[in-house]
């Protein structure tokens, strides 16, 4: 499609999202009505400047259904990631939400390759976590043979690996590490193996990253970018010939802007990634900042797609982590800590690369007034404080009590995480 | 009945025992008993001390992490068998012991503890006539 159909379809729908967003969602219309925005003041793609952003912060404050735009009898799904303060951020789909979900998914899949002949493994987690079912759907569409593993259980993953001919493999990269280094322990070599490319995604991974998986498990390797907010996997995609992801933009736009200035920057140059959903009916998200950092480039792709491109996620412009694929920001952890009451709130987390899994140590000063004698009264604290963790944030964190004032303080910005994943 | 013991809490780091140690002999504070209870991450330094109150002020200025907890102690006659008989009261009364440790100071042999339960282990004391060790038994003659 060339640059100026593209926009022109852009435009189209952009207008109706506009109109639509207005009528149904408070939290549109008062925003646009505070800076005196019509709907027919958007008359084309370029006019999105005009719009305000939404945040994050902006999902938590309407939780956890106030940003949908149909009633809920046209909601056919749920999903959710972790959210900050113990509520997580909630998205909700119409059947049309997951029929496109399902055709950009199925559209990043044929980026890769990946057809009738192949065998695909999810190992994305199943559940509220978008990951496995967005997978799935698209995996089906292409018409692959499905093995809905979900995740964990390494053993198991490679046993079916191996007996049933997987041919991709869909998960997170470092799980797909950590698999291909557990091969010997279980007693599998690649001779074993008919895998032939992976789909990695849910967390941000280097150009390094990909030649050792490749190299690893002699496959080509493929990464597939999404968010539960914007969709989930199947935002972009990346070609054989891997210069950036293409973005499916005639349904999720892009724009990239100043992460202090909001203001939106030009081809090449580097800033926070934003999407606004161009054909979401369920929870609509006009300029929706995914504190991501990437820029676009729009040059026709040697593999012959014209979509723009985005390119590898670098970092990100919050403290926000991603563990094992799941989200988590180092408030929550304060958060817990603060409810509980039984520690300071002088905490460090170090985060870890053990045979390529992510791992988790807090550790957290012990409040003097909480020592006693025994040292089973110590250890029930840091199980409960393991527990409280893991019923809120859903990772497992390793608990060490540390000494009173033995966290270094800081005069500026406290330094809460450590992580020595690089 | 019961005397001050000092709780030090402590990361499991060299040289960390040795810091309390000094704080104690920079200030003269005889140090009676020392047990450390210990796990993979952290231990529990339990003292006996000659003056418990300075200690804890001491260390705290030393920015330790120290709290003081009444303990039992009772003494023991010095042959076989007579720990065994002091304990076997607690154990008929189902009362369990938590933590013991032991140690001759003087002539006297002395065991301290503690229980799940204090008021009924007060009693089985009494109820017992078992010898209680003070406070005052643990002075040394020395200023402390």
């Amino acid at each position: 499609m060339s640059r100026s159909k593209m926009r022109e379809l852009q435009s189209k729908r952009l207008c109706e999202l506009v109109e639509r967003v207005y009528k149904n969602v408070p939290f549109y219309r008062e925003k646009m009505d505070a800076i005196g925005l019509k709907p027919t003041d958007i008359k084309s793609i370029e006019d999105i400047a005009k719009l305000p952003f939404t945040s994050k912060q902006d999902l938590r404050d309407n939780y956890p259904f106030g940003l949908f735009a149909v009633p809920m009898k046209e909601i056919v799904r749920i999903h959710a990631s972790s959210g900050t303060t113990g509520k997580p951020t909630t998205v909700g789909y119409t059947r049309n939400d997951l029929e496109i979900w399902k055709e950009v998914v199925s559209r990043s899949f044929s980026m890769c390759g990946i057809g009738t002949d192949d065998v695909m493994q999810v190992a994305y987690g199943y559940g509220l976590f978008t990951g496995g079912l967005g997978a799935h759907y698209g995996a089906e569409e292409v018409g692959a043979s499905v093995i809905p593993i979900s995740g964990g259980n390494t053993r198991r993953q490679l046993q079916l690996m191996s007996d049933y001919g997987s041919t991709v493999l869909a998960c997170t990269p470092s799980y797909a590490l950590h698999l291909a280094d557990a091969m010997p322990e279980y007693g599998y070599s690649l001779s074993d193996i008919k895998l032939k490319k992976g789909v990695f995604g849910a967390e941000p991974w280097t150009e390094n990253m990909r030649i050792e998986l490749e190299k690893k498990w002699g496959i080509r390797a493929y990464d597939i970018y999404g968010l539960s907010e914007i969709m989930g996997p199947g935002v972009s995609n990346d070609c054989e010939h891997h210069v950036g992801l293409h973005v499916h933009e005639d349904h999720f736009y892009p724009e990239v802007v100043h992460p202090e200035t909001n203001e939106p920057l030009s081809e090449g140059e580097e800033g926070e990634l934003v999407f606004t959903t161009l054909t979401k009916e369920g929870i609509p998200l006009i300029r929706y900042n995914t504190r991501d950092l990437s820029t676009l480039y729009f040059e026709k792709c040697s593999c012959g797609r014209t979509l723009v491109r985005m390119k590898k996620i670098t970092g990100r412009s919050d403290d926000m982590l991603i563990i094992r694929g799941v989200n988590l920001f180092p408030s929550q952890i304060e958060h817990v800590l603060l409810d509980m009451g039984e520690t300071s709130a002088h905490y460090m987390l170090y985060v870890d690369r053990h045979n390529n899994l992510d791992t988790l140590e807090l550790q957290v000063e012990l409040d003097e007034s909480k020592l006693t004698d025994t040292i089973k009264d110590l250890q029930y604290l840091s199980k409960r404080i393991q527990h409280a963790l893991n019923s809120a944030i859903g990772l497992s964190v390793k608990v060490t009590l540390v000494e009173p004032k033995s966290i270094a303080r800081s005069e500026g910005k406290a330094v809460r995480v450590v992580d020595r994943r690089k | 009945m019961t005397i001050r013991q000092l709780s030090v809490f402590m990361e499991n780091k060299p040289g960390n025992l040795n810091d309390v140690l000094s704080v104690l002999a920079e200030n003269n504070i005889n140090i009676v008993s020392l047990t450390v209870a210990d796990t993979e991450e952290f231990g529990i330094v339990r003292l006996l001390v000659c003056d418990p109150e300075k200690a804890q002020v001491k260390l705290r200025e030393n920015q330790f992490t120290v709290r003081i907890h009444d303990v039992l102690s009772l003494e023991m006659s010095p042959k076989p068998g007579s720990l065994y008989k002091i304990l076997s009261h607690f154990a008929e009364a189902e009362i369990s012991i938590e933590y013991v440790y032991a140690f001759s100071y003087g002539s006297k042999s002395i065991v301290v503890f503690r229980t799940n339960n204090r008021e009924k282990a007060l009693e089985v004391i009494r109820k017992n006539n078992l010898i209680s060790i003070t406070e005052n038994d643990l002075k040394p003659n020395t200023n402390c």
